[in-house]
């Protein structure tokens, strides 16, 4: 999995500290700790799961494994403007492959990458529960439904 | 005790409740292949995660295939091993397996032990049909192991090992899928990690995923130096295993052939780790009772339970996870680095070798020994005490490539002085022994009586936790053992806690000790392998004239010619070290 | 009066919370803020003409309303009494307006039990839910039966877990009860990841309570006094509901401890799914509440017999878990009175692809899929020809016109080759390749596998490979077999459900459309004209006016030709992006 490098800041680790305490240093609560520092720091680089391991007296390795195990966790930041597409079936057969086609030839990314100014983040994601505006794409927490080829790039105006 | 009874390819069989379809089959003599399945019975090491699928069977009214390994055998169960379906699947499951792995067995390392190999020629494989992307990773060398995960066929036998057994917690199963791998955090590489090289991963690998650093090549090439005077120490382990490398009955004995290979190998002195391991129980010995008189006398500073240090990875393991507590283990070095201290020092000044034109080659049950002759501290002026080390295996590799016939080779002594030990050095090669060699000389000093009985049958066994106390002339000292570095650091819990009620425990990392280390010929399973060469080692015990360290004469010798007393201001010197606090912050890369 | 606004994802996603917002506004300009009631409810069901709003008591259900539009409905209906009559669903066939729901044909033929609270009730307000007999289920249950005579009434009723195997949920239960522990376990399974179903964010958006109250049932029947939601963390809006229902269940004592004062326990925490569709199977869901990766492990031991940390646990989805109040309530027999002889009750569906309604519906099991697709989901959009239905999600297979009348049901399913799987059902027109699909379901089976068993984590790979090799027109006769094999033995030899089922997709796509393999393999053909390896670009050139409108938008400009000349497409450049046909406006491009 490709990472960023980050020097954690005192407040950081304490933070990491208090989430693991709010789960009482339960190991068995990993992944809502996880979910919970992802939160924090947008994402979970290699110190920020040392820390994690340290406090929940886990091992490393294990943290890094359930971290690459779940599609949720990610180690490098999203963009600010993170855009999901929807991939489920019903998206897919009303053209979402090619919505994604497009989105990744306007950003030059792949699925899964960050724009190198960091502002544009591309995912797939299985099913929103919008199949009635099939294709789905997402730009943080702003829905767009029927999104054709064609459509991409007014999108993209939107946040440039 | 309920019984059952099923028919397994119509035979029908009666087994205890709970015994799985694999073993009611074995009791048929019916041999059904596996792969990802492990088990090591006398050591409580059960590995079965049914993920390989190469075990599986028919059971009549079952939907679909079932892993006989870890499928309970029920009443009246009906079970096809090998009906066309079962074939067929078999098959296509391990030419599926084959099809992600690298098909370079000419030049594997593992190659002739490979479970994978053995597999396929079994089931007749002579084709991939399968064929498709590859999975390919980084290849990582340490000191000890190198990683080639492109082999990793996700048995997961070495997550079991080095997070179960061991509680290490180096290796986890990584990503998912196709992704999927056995790998340390963030992929790093094994010299940056908490690994402590005990090799019980490389143990149980079944493919060339883990293997141990090959040093045969730089060893050739020194003895071919004609500048060099290269000398060699065994470790006590491997006289017992040897000669499983040639097809001999585990458990034979084959010192005397051992020393005739490497003496035709071209060694200029073939010498023996026991004698270091005599030497050790002089440091060690006089440690332990130095602590423990000052306990027994109140003394409120010093540290108890005194523990052993002869073994690499267990010192690599408490610097890691108890770096609050390097002060309780004791100062000794292995006999390792104690012979490569006294070989470097006493014996080439002995022989009037200069130090860079002496090479020190240890034959070593273990992998970690390599990474131990690494250690800055083991080193003067970057030259090493001990060059490198190689293992039992690549010792037996090295003798078939001399075109030596090993069986038929004559029996022959090692060479003095650093050649000659006692019973008590070579029980260092299992589990007990170090403690049962220890309480014979600290018996002896402690109460300037001789020992009746020189054997203590109580601290003997493969129970991976004992405990067993010996009567020191009224005196009752309690004394703990573990093998395998999760039992290791359960007492390591109590001591911390306070709970412990020992004055000396021996540790050593490998499940049976050094006789099961990670350099050993691979058992494939078979625990029977290690209580043969246990019974070797105490058998080779019972054969030695002298079987007290203190008596070896040419112990007495060096303390006499070069080193003072024990604990002495040269023997410390030479022969003690000191850990460092490594704790479990790792190098990211 | 009350104003019923459709708060599920789909209608918040085309800005029903807007709407919401106006609605009050409106209100509140006209001083009717106290008179009328806006409350934002679950989801509705009609998607596909959403965002929903629905004026009580005269049941005006009103489509496709946009935040402007809350003036009119204001102004016009609840003022001066006139319906608005544009924002009326209109009916396909005789184009008439229809203000009353139950007059449509998408919800004519639906019976609405997991659903019944959906779009009635605020899910935010618990007095809601205890109005429409809410919690009554639970009170008689611990008050007036034993365990052993609820778990009775739950294998009569023949409810089968709603989440894909259909196991009988009462039979579940009672293993549970049998297995003694000191602690017990009631797990609700919301990782809902099948990637075309939004079922159970349905319930749990629109009637979290019911799964709450059923969950209280469970865990009195097994005793157990934990409950368990292990919900995907992408669903937030069910999350907030969730735990909104706890808190009020909590105050109302209806969780915690001593519940009706029969000194019965039982309280329900969150667990949250971290993305990962294996956990949809049992025993990786407990894994991964355990903070392990979310791995599988073989069966037996079953989760009521050694299940969240090792303890008796039992494992129900939403939907099965919706059911069960109103089985309590209405009895058994009423609710085995629904269905087909081995499939009791009803199902809730997504229905979603090339189909005019897409929505959330809920049917008697037995009705048949032409009912489902026809008659309530209204054909096949933009009148293409009906070619498939996919059930069943990635377990499941693609079904074709001569199943159309075949009952819906667990085992019809199977037989068809297809599963019920979690109630994803995909709507597919003469315009998809069922090559394709196929492919695009092994695409999400490799990047969903667990990777532990071997059959899973490589055959699935190769399936996918032959399938990818197939649609580039490279594939052979021998990949045919080796499709057929490789499938035969993932699912033979798997360890969990998801490599068990995983080669569905392609093994109904080889038996229902085999000439469509045939035509790529022999031919280099994609009958649906969806591969993109497969097709060619060319110039009609009795239609070509020489605009130069594909030459200027060809990204890799490989078309030539000069002003008012027929221009002409180089193959051998040519990257098929359709960038031309799509610029096009004279026909001149057509696709080969």
């Amino acid at each position: 999995m490709s990472s960023v490098k980050v020097k954690l800041k005192e407040k950081d680790i304490a933070r990491i500290r208090e989430i693991c305490k709010e789960h009482h240093n339960n190991e068995g609560e990993l992944i809502n700790v996880l979910q919970k520092t992802q939160l924090h720091f947008g994402y979970l680089p290699a110190e920020v799961q040392e820390v994690v391991a340290e406090e929940l007296q886990v091992s490393l390795a294990k943290v890094y494994g359930v971290v690459t195990f779940y599609s949720f966790f990610t180690m490098i930041p999203k963009g600010e403007h993170p855009i999901s597409i929807c991939t489920g079936t019903a998206c897919y057969v009303r053209g979402a492959e090619k919505v994604v086609d497009e989105f990744k030839k306007k950003l030059n990314i792949n699925l899964g990458e960050t724009t190198p100014d960091g502002k544009f983040s591309l995912t797939g994601l299985r099913c929103v529960g919008a199949c009635g505006l099939a294709p789905v794409v997402l730009v943080g927490e702003k829905t767009y439904g029927r999104v054709s080829p064609d459509g991409v790039e007014d999108i993209l105006k939107e946040y440039q | 005790m309920e019984t059952i009874k099923l028919t397994i390819d119509n035979k029908t069989v009666e087994v205890e409740k709970g015994t799985t379809v694999y073993q009611a089959a074995k009791k048929l003599g019916i041999d059904i292949p596996v792969l990802c399945y492990m088990d090591l019975g006398d050591l409580n090491i059960e590995h079965k995660p049914g993920g390989c699928r190469v075990c599986v069977v028919e059971v009549k009214g079952r939907k679909n295939l079932a892993p006989s390994c870890n499928t309970e055998a029920t009443d009246g169960m009906e079970v096809r091993t090998n009906s066309m379906r079962v074939l067929n699947a078999r098959k296509t499951v391990l030419e599926l397996i084959l099809s992600d792995h690298p098909a370079d067995c000419l030049v594997c390392a593992k190659s002739g032990e490979c479970e994978l190999q053995d597999l396929s020629q079994r089931l007749g494989v002579r084709e991939i049909p399968y064929q498709g992307e590859q999975s390919h990773y980084r290849e990582d060398t340490s000191p000890s192991i190198i990683r080639e995960i492109d082999k990793c066929i996700m048995c997961r036998r070495c997550e079991k090992m080095c997070n179960e057994v061991q509680t290490v917690g180096v290796l986890s199963a990584i990503h998912r899928g196709f992704e999927s791998v056995v790998a340390p955090a963030f992929e790093m590489n094994l010299d940056h990690s908490v690994c402590t090289y005990c090799g019980q991963c490389v143990n149980v690998c079944p493919t060339g995923a883990l293997t141990e650093v090959d040093n045969t090549p730089r060893l050739i090439n020194d003895l071919a130096n004609p500048r060099k005077t290269v000398i060699v120490q065994t470790a006590p382990a491997v006289r017992a295993a040897l000669g499983e490398e040639f097809g001999m009955e585990a458990g034979t004995l084959v010192t005397g052939k051992m020393v005739a290979s490497l003496r035709e190998l071209g060694f200029d002195y073939v010498f023996d780790t026991d004698f270091a391991a005599d030497l050790t129980i002089m440091e060690e010995g006089a440690e332990l009772l130095d602590r423990l008189t000052k306990h027994l006398n109140g003394d409120q500073e010093v540290r108890m339970p005194i523990l052993t240090s002869c073994c690499p990875a267990w010192v690599k393991f408490f610097e890691h996870h108890f770096p609050d507590m390097t002060d309780i283990p004791s100062t000794a070095r292995s006999p390792q680095q104690m012979f490569g201290a006294v070989a470097k020092t006493y014996f080439a000044k002995k022989m009037n070798i200069k130090r860079e034109d002496l090479v020190v080659v240890s034959v070593m049950p273990c992998v970690a020994k390599k990474y131990e002759s690494t250690r800055d501290e083991f080193a003067v002026d970057g030259n090493p005490d001990v060059d490198y080390s190689v293992t039992t295996r690549e010792l037996g590799k090295l003798i078939k490539q001399a075109n030596m016939d090993f069986k038929s080779l004559p029996d022959e002594d090692f060479d003095k002085p650093l050649g000659e030990s006692t019973g008590a050095g070579v029980i260092f090669g299992t589990t007990g022994g170090v403690i049962e060699a220890a309480t014979r000389t600290a018996y002896e000093l402690y109460t300037g009586k001789d020992l009746e009985r020189i054997s203590f049958e109580q601290l003997r066994g493969m129970e991976g936790l004992r405990k067993a106390s010996v009567d020191f002339d009224g005196q009752e000292i309690n004394i703990g053992i573990a093998h395998g570095l999760g039992n290791a650091r359960k007492l390591l819990e109590e001591i911390r806690e306070g709970k412990s009620m020992y004055h000396a425990i021996e540790i050593m990392a490998c499940p049976g000790g050094c006789i099961g280390g990670g350099g050993q010929p691979y058992i494939h399973g078979n625990v029977d392998i290690l209580k043969a060469r246990q019974k070797a080692i105490y058998q080779e015990d019972d054969n030695k004239k002298i079987r007290k360290s203190h008596e070896n004469p040419y112990i007495k010798e060096l303390y006499e010619e070069f080193l003072g007393k024990p604990m002495g201001e040269k023997a410390h010197h030479l022969l003690h070290t000191h850990y460092f606090k490594r704790g479990r912050k790792v190098y990211i890369d | 009066m009350q104003l019923l606004i459709c708060g599920g994802t789909g209608c918040r996603a085309s800005e029903s919370n807007v709407l919401k917002d106006n609605l009050e506004k409106e209100l509140k300009k006209r001083n009717l803020q106290d008179d009328v009631q806006v409350v934002e409810t679950g989801c509705f069901g009609f998607c596909e003409k959403g965002p929903i709003v629905k004026v009580l008591p005269d049941n005006t259900f009103y489509t496709e309303v946009t935040p402007e539009d809350a003036e009119r409905i204001v102004g016009e209906h609840l003022v001066k009494g006139r319906q608005v009559t544009d924002l009326l669903y209109t009916d396909p066939e005789k184009k008439e307006k229809i203000a009353d729901s139950k007059h449509m044909d998408f919800y004519k033929k639906q019976i609405r039990i997991a659903l019944r609270n959906c779009g009635f009730i605020d899910p935010e307000n618990i007095d809601d839910y205890i109005a429409r007999d809410g919690y009554q289920a639970l009170g008689k249950v611990i008050t007036e039966m034993t365990p052993e005579e609820a778990i009775n009434e739950i294998k009569e009723s023949g409810l089968r877990g709603r989440g894909g195997g259909g196991f009988p949920a009462g039979l579940k239960w009672e293993l549970t009860r049998k297995s003694q522990a000191d602690q017990k376990y009631v797990v609700c399974n919301a990782d809902e990841g099948d990637p075309g179903a939004f079922m159970d964010r349905s319930i749990l958006e629109g009637d979290a309570h019911s799964v709450l109250e059923a969950m209280a049932i469970c865990g009195y029947c097994t005793d157990a006094s934990k409950g368990l939601i292990y919900i995907r963390a992408e669903y937030p809006l069910a999350i907030n509901r969730l735990k909104k229902s706890i808190e009020q269940a909590r105050e109302y004592g209806l969780l915690g401890d001593n519940i009706f004062g029969t000194g019965f326990n039982f309280d329900v925490e969150l667990r949250y799914g971290a993305g990962a569709f294996v956990c949809g199977e049992e025993t990786a869901l407990i894994h991964s509440m355990e903070g392990e990766r979310g791995e599988p492990t073989v069966k037996p031991p079953y989760p009521s017999v050694s299940g969240y940390k090792g303890k008796p646990t039992t494992v129900n989805n939403v939907e099965t878990y919706a059911n069960v109040p109103v089985i309590i309530n209405k009895g058994a027999k009423w609710f085995a009175s629904i269905g087909t002889d081995n499939s009791k009750g009803t199902k809730v569906f997504a229905l979603a692809g090339k189909v005019n309604n897409v929505g959330l519906i809920e049917v008697p099991m037995g009705t048949t899929l032409r009912e489902v697709i026809f008659d309530i989901g209204g054909g096949v959009k933009d009148g293409k020809k009906f070619k498939s239905v996919q059930t069943g999600g990635p377990s499941g297979g693609c079904l074709t016109e001569k199943h159309l009348d075949t009952p819906i049901d667990y085992d019809n399913l199977i037989a068809s080759g297809s599963m019920m799987g979690s109630g994803g059902m995909i709507v597919m027109d003469e315009d998809d390749c069922m090559v394709s699909v196929a492919k695009y379901y092994l695409d999400f089976t490799v990047e969903e596998s667990c990777g532990k068993c071997s059959p899973c984590r490589i055959g699935n790979k190769r399936l996918y490979e032959i399938l990818d090799k197939i649609t580039k027109g490279e594939g052979t006769h021998e990949d045919l077999d080796k499709l057929r094999n490789l499938s035969n033995v993932i699912m033979d030899a798997s360890l969990c459900g998801l490599g068990q089922t995983s080669p569905n997709p392609v093994m109904s796509t080889m038996d229902n459309f085999w000439d469509e393999y045939i035509a790529h393999v022999e031919k280099q053909e994609c009958p649906a004209g969806q591969c993109k390896d497969l097709l060619r670009y060319e110039v009609v050139p009795e239609n070509c006016v020489g605009c130069t409108a594909c030459a200027r938008n060809c990204p890799v400009n490989c078309i030539s030709g000069e002003r008012k000349q027929v221009h002409e497409i180089d193959q051998s450049v040519c990257i098929k992006c359709g960038a031309c046909y799509e610029k096009c406006k004279f026909n001149a491009i057509r696709i080969v």
